[in-house]
């Protein structure tokens, strides 16, 4: 089975603060720590786990600048086989769509049976899995927390829906999957593996080599400002020493009925 | 022609969910000026009683009969839409597991903007609607525009706006069932697998501690139990503590978990992402306690405390102890 993972080069959130800018026009950028979108990495493990199961390969691509060939490499440190990087001047200003536009044409560039991506990134949009899927014409299923290999044309996928039930569903490959969290466990990338993939080359695909116009990736959605969302009343905050805090809180507690004898 | 604003409405045993409400109060947010059409969309008995609650609330609703769509998969509602909408529709869908699965798909096949995960609308220029998202899980804020002329597709979060309870549209009912084409598609509908009950069912829990990624190691829950049992509590905990397998998935509260509604909710290390906070009902007295004084659960606890909860646990433990 050949597997294709769409991941993501994204700011760290469990890192960093995310700050607005002094003219509210992106976040501060400067000291972030970037990684790969979590997500994405279950995605990979799973493919990787799928391929281990059932042979084939894994290839990681990525749309973004030369910096993103890092998250390449630390996917292919973790076990995908190839890396391409997506990159062209006219994909900085993409929107989701554009997004799935440009991997679109890469996935037509190749042979796959299955393509994951990451159920959401940094923005919580979700968008991508399923606009390729409709682009491509292939199914898809969204927030997909099992998969089961049942031949090389079905699968048997499972899916987390609401109050911690799953909907079990048949799929045909090729097919498109967003993968959530938790549907495995993320191997641990050590400094040797990433040193073994340090010198491998990466293709990188511009707009010409996809047969793209720049035009089909111009984004529809355009982002205005960036602003730190209204608090509202939010939360009576308690300051003072930890003992104060604490009596504070007892009391509260204490009134509320939090703390039952 | 005034513009048409369809809103989707999920159903379950013939009852639409509390989104049928809150989308015609984002519809006409959205759009002062349009038709609002309630969309209902499945097959039988069900479809009907939901068709007529939908009704209720909005003057006009189409509905979708087929038997195929007795079970509402996503491939097979988007090919049902396609056939049934006006490519310049607007069409509002919930941001949850259904609409995720639903909408990008639909937004291509109607050739349509897609605008996700919007909390609100900020205006309507001629054409061009600017909606408020937000992004790293809810730290910021932003204004997106896009032209809405050829229609949109766009997903609401569920509670961003207030339902509309006023109930008395008495709609007509459209019947669109004939104007469907073949739904056949690569994905089949087998089963749901109904979440296992742990040994604490903390839908009746009325203290919960609740832990998030801030406890940092599976350790370290040793201090939240320590906590939780001085205070008579139930251990709860958020997504990403499920996920890494430290507590069982019938502890973890939020959408794609368990709903519960407490008398207290103390949220320990735990951001306030609205998947989680869409797991809690009724009006907890909700305490927060977070290292990152900007967490969004700031903005909906009663009570915040920023501090470690490595730290500050313990020593609140022992304070419960003492004043018992």
């Amino acid at each position: 089975m050949d597997i294709l993972v769409c991941v993501k080069r994204v700011p760290d959130t469990s890192e960093n603060e995310i700050q607005v800018n002094g003219k509210g026009t992106d976040i501060e950028r400067d000291d972030l720590v970037y990684s790969v979108n979590e997500w994405d990495n279950y995605a990979v493990e799973e493919a990787i786990q799928i391929r281990d199961r059932v042979g084939g390969t894994v290839t990681v691509v990525t749309v973004g600048d030369d910096e993103s060939e890092e998250v390449l490499r630390r996917e292919m440190a973790m076990g995908a086989d190839n890396g391409i990087l997506l990159s062209d001047p006219a994909f900085e200003s993409a929107d989701g769509r554009g997004i799935a536009t440009i991997l679109k044409a890469a996935v037509e560039k190749g042979r796959y049976d299955l393509i994951l991506t990451g159920a959401q990134a940094d923005d919580g949009a979700g968008q991508v899995g399923g606009m390729l899927a409709a682009m491509l014409d292939v199914p898809y299923a969204s927030l997909v927390n099992v998969i089961e290999i049942l031949d090389d044309k079905k699968i048997k996928v499972g899916r987390e829906i609401a109050g911690g039930n799953q909907e079990m569903n048949e799929m045909t490959l090729p097919c498109v999957l967003s993968i959530q969290t938790g549907i495995n466990e993320p191997r641990y990338v050590g400094i040797r593996g990433i040193r073994k993939v340090a010198s491998v080359e990466i293709p990188t695909m511009g707009a010409g080599d996809l047969g793209l116009d720049p035009a089909a990736v111009a984004p529809k959605v355009k982002r205005l400002d960036y602003f730190v969302p209204d608090m509202g009343e939010g939360a009576e905050m308690l300051t003072g020493s930890t003992e104060e805090i604490i009596e504070k809180l007892m009391e509260l507690l204490k009134a509320k009925g939090g703390i039952k004898s | 022609m005034s513009r048409q604003v369809f809103a989707y409405i999920i159903h379950k045993n013939g009852k639409p969910d509390d989104t049928a409400l809150e989308f015609a109060t984002a519809a006409r947010k959205l759009d002062p000026n349009a038709e609002v059409i309630g969309v209902v969309v499945g097959s039988g008995a069900d479809l009907e009683a939901a068709a007529g609650e939908a009704a209720k609330s909005y003057t006009s609703v189409w509905k979708i009969d087929n038997a195929a769509l007795a079970y509402p998969l996503a491939d097979g509602v988007r090919k049902a839409l396609t056939s049934v909408l006006p490519r310049e529709a607007v069409v509002l869908i919930p941001h949850e597991h259904f609409g995720l699965d639903l909408a990008p798909g639909l937004a291509v096949k109607l050739d349509s903007p897609y605008l996700p995960d919007v909390v609100d609308f900020a205006g309507l220029d001629g054409d061009t609607l600017t909606a408020v998202r937000q992004e790293f899980s809810g730290m910021v804020s932003t204004h997106v525009a896009c032209d809405i002329a050829a229609g949109a597709v766009i997903t609401v979060r569920p509670g961003a706006f207030a339902p509309d309870e006023s109930a008395a549209a008495g709609g007509t009912i459209t019947d669109k069932s004939g104007d469907v084409g073949d739904l056949a598609a690569g994905r089949r509908y087998l089963e749901t697998l109904v979440a296992e009950v742990g040994d604490v069912d903390i839908t009746k829990s009325e203290i919960l501690v609740s832990v998030g990624r801030g406890i940092e190691d599976q350790d370290n829950l040793e201090i939240v139990n320590d906590l939780a049992r001085a205070m008579g509590a139930d251990v709860s905990c958020s997504r990403p503590i499920v996920d890494a397998k430290w507590l069982e998935k019938s502890r973890q509260v939020g959408t794609s978990g368990q709903t519960v509604s407490p008398k207290v909710y103390l949220a320990c290390g735990i951001s306030g992402s609205f998947q989680h906070m869409g797991g809690i009902k009724g009006a907890p007295f909700i305490v927060a306690v977070n290292k990152n004084p900007k967490a969004p659960i700031f903005q909906v606890a009663d009570v915040g405390i920023v501090a470690d909860i490595l730290e500050f646990l313990p020593e609140l433990t022992e304070a419960v102890e003492k004043n018992r």
